[in-house]
């Protein structure tokens, strides 16, 4: 038997460099041009998504005012808006994106394990997207079923895009989580095959961690929504009665008997919970390397924060079923449920503190990627203590449904991950594309979006202690919602429609940086991390030229000491670090002693 | 570590210290640590379909057929339960055996020795999927569809097809990947590396003898 060689120790293997525009650009296995693909895919489909948001705010702002907006309509926009933003923006740009490009690069590797599934993993991505987006050409349209598309009333006629678009929405889930899962048992294994010399498991900066967890949270919890995905299209296609019970659908009724709808919330939910964290984790792990970098200090606790990842990630499948307070199950269930998820608080708490205590005296720098990660610090608290609300089962009865369960996630998985995205697509752009972006109009995207989703969100909040019920195309008259939540309403959409627009600076700034930007220094944040130390800029094909980097320590070697400089690259052999007239030699005091 | 240093922090901490050093987690083929990782994944798919079953079958409200009538043969004028599907677990579970002895020529680098049984294994999963055909036939035949059955709970018929079809994918999936690997051990693509595709593709055809064991019993013996 041949003894196994680990990957950081093979001779440079001879990579055939692509040539051609079709390989390098189109079918690359680059895992960079790969992560770019994923990235601008997955920022189209974000912006139809916006769009829709944009439509729905409409309506609910100026009811009747727009013709072309009927309640079908309406309720499509609110499914597809969800689902878009859920899984095809925020799951595949931090898995698909920051994963691909951030795995090889922070890690010391040459390239992905595989990269030809990695190249595939793109491709059923794209086509998963193409399938989604066909339901807009269908007759009867995408499915307005709720992102949730619960069963019965997703495959019911009456629910529009019964026909054609949720088996659509159904195909496309399934094609996006066969994508998921090529890529994610590469960004597993690269992570724990694939690091170079000195690079242990302690040493990896945060953004890999909040990756690795989520992609395996990904790769548990996306078969639940695979089969219930499978299920739903039987029942819908060949009659089957898996969650359709026997029920009458517009006087009529149906061919189905003795399914049970509750079992697919439990399975949407045993996905979907996890989906969450899967979303929550990068942007844990991304916007802890932004902090330390701009603050110029050491993350606090490193440790505790790698290990709040771990039990967050742990703890994230079995709180599902505080999603189904409603649902008319057991009450100890509930019990349980709410135990487990305000637990959850607690490695989320730790982390929040952890973050503050990094900006705690530190040498902060106010740039535009610092700017999104502590406005991310703002909404994600906010977000959290409304969820604390909403995990007590006596609390969430009576908000369910309303605007502030709409209030609460749009904070804690909407808009809080969204400026990690914004953070870290800002401070990764100089290595991406080797160009600097405008300060200026970043800035301007900045405050326009923080202040402007706060107009959005924080009255949404007194919309739902009023009782305002959420998926309703217009309100009417009733009893209990005074006349002034309209005016209410029409702000929101006001600030909506303008934080829509606002974000169009983004676009702007980054296609014109790519070709008109400055040349930006390959490490113009001054970051200790693998991937700002590479022989090009932007990195090449192969990442590290002929030879491997050598990690010397951790991630967060920052205003140390009696050190010249106010970082030390986690390449730099400890006798080449600069001192300091008068210190003493560079002492590494060891990730062991910052825990 | 020094062994004195091992008494001291116990053995744990050398546990840890192997697994978070750098490089690699573990010391096995890249390749290897995938399938294992795709294989607990699928361990989700395949839990998510039978817990479904499960849920299924205690809401439904007509009675669920009794699966030994349904299944059984009748051979020689007497009336066998299962006596199928036990040909089909012995089938199964015997090519676990022959992809296991492929596993072990490739120790020994056995070219012809590797293709043999891994052919041979690729032949026993392709007579199973046979035989789920036949029987699939002979339930369509007698009137069981996804959608209806003259036995009892429709539903029956619908997880029925479903899961074992999903399996039966698994294996056909499976049979075509042995072919493949084993022309190309014959046409010495791996001549210059290693064998480890042969045990690579030994725990993919493991995972699914073994995942039919719980169908054979959350679904033929419950």
């Amino acid at each position: 038997m041949t003894t196994y060689i680990p990957i950081a120790d093979r001779d440079e293997e001879l990579h055939d460099h692509p040539h051609s525009f079709i390989t390098k650009w189109v079918f690359s296995q680059d895992h960079k041009v790969i992560a770019i693909q994923y990235g601008c895919t997955s920022i189209f489909v974000g912006l139809i998504a916006l769009v829709l948001s944009g439509l729905m705010r409409l309506q609910l702002g100026y009811p009747d005012s727009f013709a072309f907006i009927d309640p079908a309509d309406y309720y499509q926009f609110v499914t597809m808006h969800g689902m878009i933003m859920v899984v095809y923006l925020l799951t595949a740009l931090f898995l698909g994106g920051f994963g691909n490009y951030l795995i090889p690069l922070q890690l010391g590797a040459r390239d992905m394990v595989f990269p030809f599934l990695n190249m595939l993993s793109y491709w059923f991505f794209f086509i998963s997207v193409l399938i989604l987006l066909a339901s807009f050409l269908v007759s009867g349209g995408p499915t307005g079923a709720g992102w949730t598309l619960y069963p019965p009333q997703a495959i019911l006629r009456g629910t529009p895009g019964h026909d054609m678009g949720i088996t659509l929405m159904l195909a496309s889930l399934a094609v996006f989580i066969v994508a998921f899962t090529m890529g994610g048992l590469n960004y597993v294994t690269t992570v724990l095959q694939a690091r170079t010399h000195g690079m242990t498991l302690m040493r990896m900066p945060l953004s890999i961690w909040g990756i690795f967890v989520a992609t395996i949270l990904g790769l548990f919890a996306f078969p639940a929504l695979f089969v219930s995905a499978v299920m739903m299209v039987f029942d819908k296609i060949v009659g089957t009665s898996f969650f359709m019970p026997a029920i009458l659908s517009l006087g009529e009724a149906v061919d189905h008997k003795g399914g049970s709808p509750i079992l697919f919330q439990h399975l949407f939910w045993f996905f979907g919970h996890p989906e969450v964290y899967i979303v929550a984790l990068p942007a844990f792990g991304l916007v802890s390397d932004v902090i330390s970098t701009h603050a110029r200090k050491n993350i606090f606790g490193y440790r505790m924060m790698v290990w709040a990842i771990v039990a967050i990630g742990a703890l994230s499948f079995i709180v599902w079923a505080h999603h189904m307070y409603v649902s008319g199950m057991n009450p100890y269930f509930g019990f349980f449920f709410a135990f487990t998820t305000l637990v959850i608080a607690v490695p989320t708490a730790i982390k929040v503190y952890n973050w503050v205590l990094t900006l705690w005296q530190g040498n902060i720098r106010l740039t535009v990627p610092m700017l999104f990660a502590m406005g991310f610090i703002f909404t994600f608290v906010h977000g959290g203590l409304t969820g604390i609300f909403l995990g007590n089962v006596t609390i969430d009865l009576p908000l369910s449904d309303t605007y502030f369960v709409i209030a609460h996630f749009h904070m804690v998985m909407g808009v809080s991950p969204v400026l990690v995205l914004f953070a870290s697509l800002y401070h990764w752009f100089p290595k991406m594309s080797g160009k600097m972006f405008n300060q200026t109009m970043a800035k301007v995207h900045f405050w326009g979006t923080f202040l402007g989703t706060y107009a959005i969100y924080l009255p949404m909040h007194y919309l739902g202690f009023l009782g305002v019920p959420r998926r309703y195309y217009s309100y009417g008259t009733t009893d209990f919602i005074p006349d002034s939540a309209q005016t209410l309403n029409a702000n929101i959409t006001n600030a909506a429609i303008f934080v829509g627009i606002i974000q169009m600076l983004f676009i702007i700034n980054m296609v014109w940086s790519v070709f008109k930007g400055k040349k930006a220094d390959p490490n113009p944040w001054e970051a200790t991390t693998l991937e700002w130390q590479t022989p090009e800029n932007p990195p090449g094909h192969g990442n590290w030229g002929s030879k491997l980097p050598v990690v010397y320590r951790w991630a967060y070697e920052y205003s140390v000491p009696g050190v010249k400089a106010d970082f030390v690259p986690q390449t730099i052999p400890p006798e080449e670090v600069e001192m300091e007239e008068g210190a003493g030699p560079y002492i590494y005091r060891g990730e062991e002693e910052h825990a | 570590m020094s062994n004195q240093a091992v008494d001291k922090v116990g053995h744990w901490q050398t546990v840890c210290d192997d697994w978070g050093d750098d490089k690699q987690a573990f010391k096995v083929h890249w390749g290897k640590f995938m399938m294992w990782i795709f294989l607990v994944s699928d361990t989700f798919i395949f839990s998510c379909f039978l817990v479904g079953y499960m849920k299924v079958r205690m809401t439904v409200t007509d009675p669920w057929p009794f699966p030994s009538e349904v299944f059984a043969l009748t051979l020689f004028g007497n009336s066998i339960p299962l006596i199928l599907i036990a040909i089909m677990t012995f089938i199964l579970i015997t090519s676990s055996g022959t992809m296991a002895l492929a596993v072990r020529f490739s120790h020994f680098r056995d070219k012809k020795r590797i293709a043999q049984f891994m052919f041979i294994t690729a032949a026993f999963g392709a007579s199973f999927v046979g035989m789920q055909a036949f029987e699939w036939s002979k339930l369509i035949a007698e009137g069981v569809r996804p959608w209806v059955n003259p036995f009892g709970a429709p539903q029956f018929g619908s997880v029925f097809f479903m899961i074992t079809g999903f399996h039966g994918l698994h294996v056909s999936i499976g049979v075509i990947y042995l072919i493949t690997v084993a022309m190309k051990i014959l046409k010495g693509h791996y001549d210059k590396t290693d064998y480890e595709i042969v045990e690579i593709a030994g725990l993919y055809w493991h995972f699914v003898d073994l995942v039919w064991v719980f169908i054979f019993a959350f679904f033929y013996l419950w």
